[in-house]
């Protein structure tokens, strides 16, 4: 259950980005998870509604973005589709590939409420 | 301006709402801890390996051997993760080596701060290689750098040929798969190294396997061959040359 530790850090750097703007809350976090970044999305949403309570992200939305696995293969040269667990080149069969999507696990987004100040209300 | 009447706003009211980019990894704050790790280990010449498997598939065993075989070339310290009891830790002091037991509690995996905590313990100018044997599981300690060099997984042969398959990440992020126990293979007719094999090689990797056999000295051949090219390929590291071993993959 380690989507807990991934959780922890997440709300960490949301806090920190929303200090840094003067936010007063956050509205909306946005990540990406691939299927090999080692993290279940379920228990991360899970991890997510208990940990955000009493914080900066408390009322946060947590929109999780799948991505799909492709990789990049050193024999052919060919990007093609893959399984996490199957992850050699559809094309020529080259097991020598590197992966370009899928293993993502990243803040991509932060919506903030981010109070105006009483100075640019005075007209 | 209220839209309806023209009529001041309230402050209370007014709140604009700022979209940030952000596009950082989730892990960037242990990934840091991780490099600073990793800049110890590569001031004092140390070869790092993190060492994962399943419970039960025999790391301690294989640390075991592997100490009595080398400690007379090398000297070896062993940062021990488990979730309780300083057992493994007792087990590797008997053989004559430093070994830090890092307890988790609940944790299922060592995080890189866990990590530097245990090498301030650590006579890390005296040492040629370091082994961090992780917590025993398949899937949360794949996804935590703790600044090693080298990733081995271990896959004990009374487990089934098939876990390369059912556990992707944590194989594919391995530089070497050992099969443990491989004394056993003779009376283990379910497991077949070579759909071990093959289910490697689909992960899209080109990572070595090796049998070894911790309680059969004669056995540990391979295993031995391995670390000792990795220890003559980190050498030039400790007189200043650039370093020739990349970053573990999946880093």
């Amino acid at each position: 259950m380690h989507e807990l530790s991934v959780c922890q850090a997440l709300l960490g750097q949301v806090a920190e980005i929303a200090k840094k703007r003067g936010a007063s809350a956050v509205e909306r976090i946005t990540i990406e998870v691939g299927p090999l970044s080692g993290i279940e999305p379920a228990l991360l949403a899970s991890a997510f509604s208990i940990l955000r309570a009493g914080g900066c992200a408390a009322q946060a939305q947590l929109s999780i973005e799948s991505t799909m696995v492709s990789v990049d293969c050193a024999g052919c040269g060919a990007r093609s589709p893959a399984e996490p667990n199957r992850l050699v080149c559809a094309v020529c069969g080259g097991f020598r590939t590197r992966i370009i999507a899928g293993d993502e696990l990243r803040l991509r987004r932060v919506e903030l409420r981010v109070p105006q100040s009483r100075s640019a209300l005075t007209v | 301006m209220c839209q309806t009447c023209g009529c001041a706003v309230t402050p209370e009211n007014s709140r604009t709402g700022a979209v940030i980019e952000v596009l950082q990894d989730l892990l960037s704050a242990n990934n840091q801890v991780a490099a600073h790790n990793r800049e110890h280990f590569d001031e004092h010449g140390v070869l790092a390996i993190n060492l994962m498997s399943s419970p039960g598939a025999g790391k301690t065993a294989l640390l075991e051997a592997t100490i009595v075989a080398l400690r007379d070339r090398y000297r070896i310290a062993v940062i021990e993760g488990d979730l309780e009891t300083d057992n493994d830790a007792a087990r590797i002091r008997a053989h004559g080596v430093p070994a830090i037991q890092i307890t988790t509690g609940t944790a299922c995996h060592l995080d890189a701060g866990l990590v530097h905590r245990a090498l301030h313990d650590l006579p890390l100018a005296g040492l040629d290689l370091l082994f961090i044997e992780n917590v025993g599981n398949l899937v949360c300690p794949a996804s935590f750098d703790l600044g090693q060099h080298r990733n081995v997984t271990l896959l004990s042969v009374t487990e089934g040929d098939d876990k390369p398959a059912k556990y992707p990440v944590i194989f594919r992020a391995s530089d070497l798969v050992v099969l443990s126990k491989a004394d056993l293979l003779d009376v283990l007719e379910d497991f077949d190294p070579a759909r071990a094999a093959a289910a490697l090689r689909a992960l899209g990797r080109d990572t070595p396997m090796i049998h070894t056999a911790a309680r059969r000295a004669p056995a540990l051949g391979p295993w031995l061959d391995w670390l000792e090219l990795q220890l003559s390929a980190w050498r030039p590291v400790a007189h200043g040359t650039r370093s020739m071993i990349a970053a573990p993959a999946g880093a």
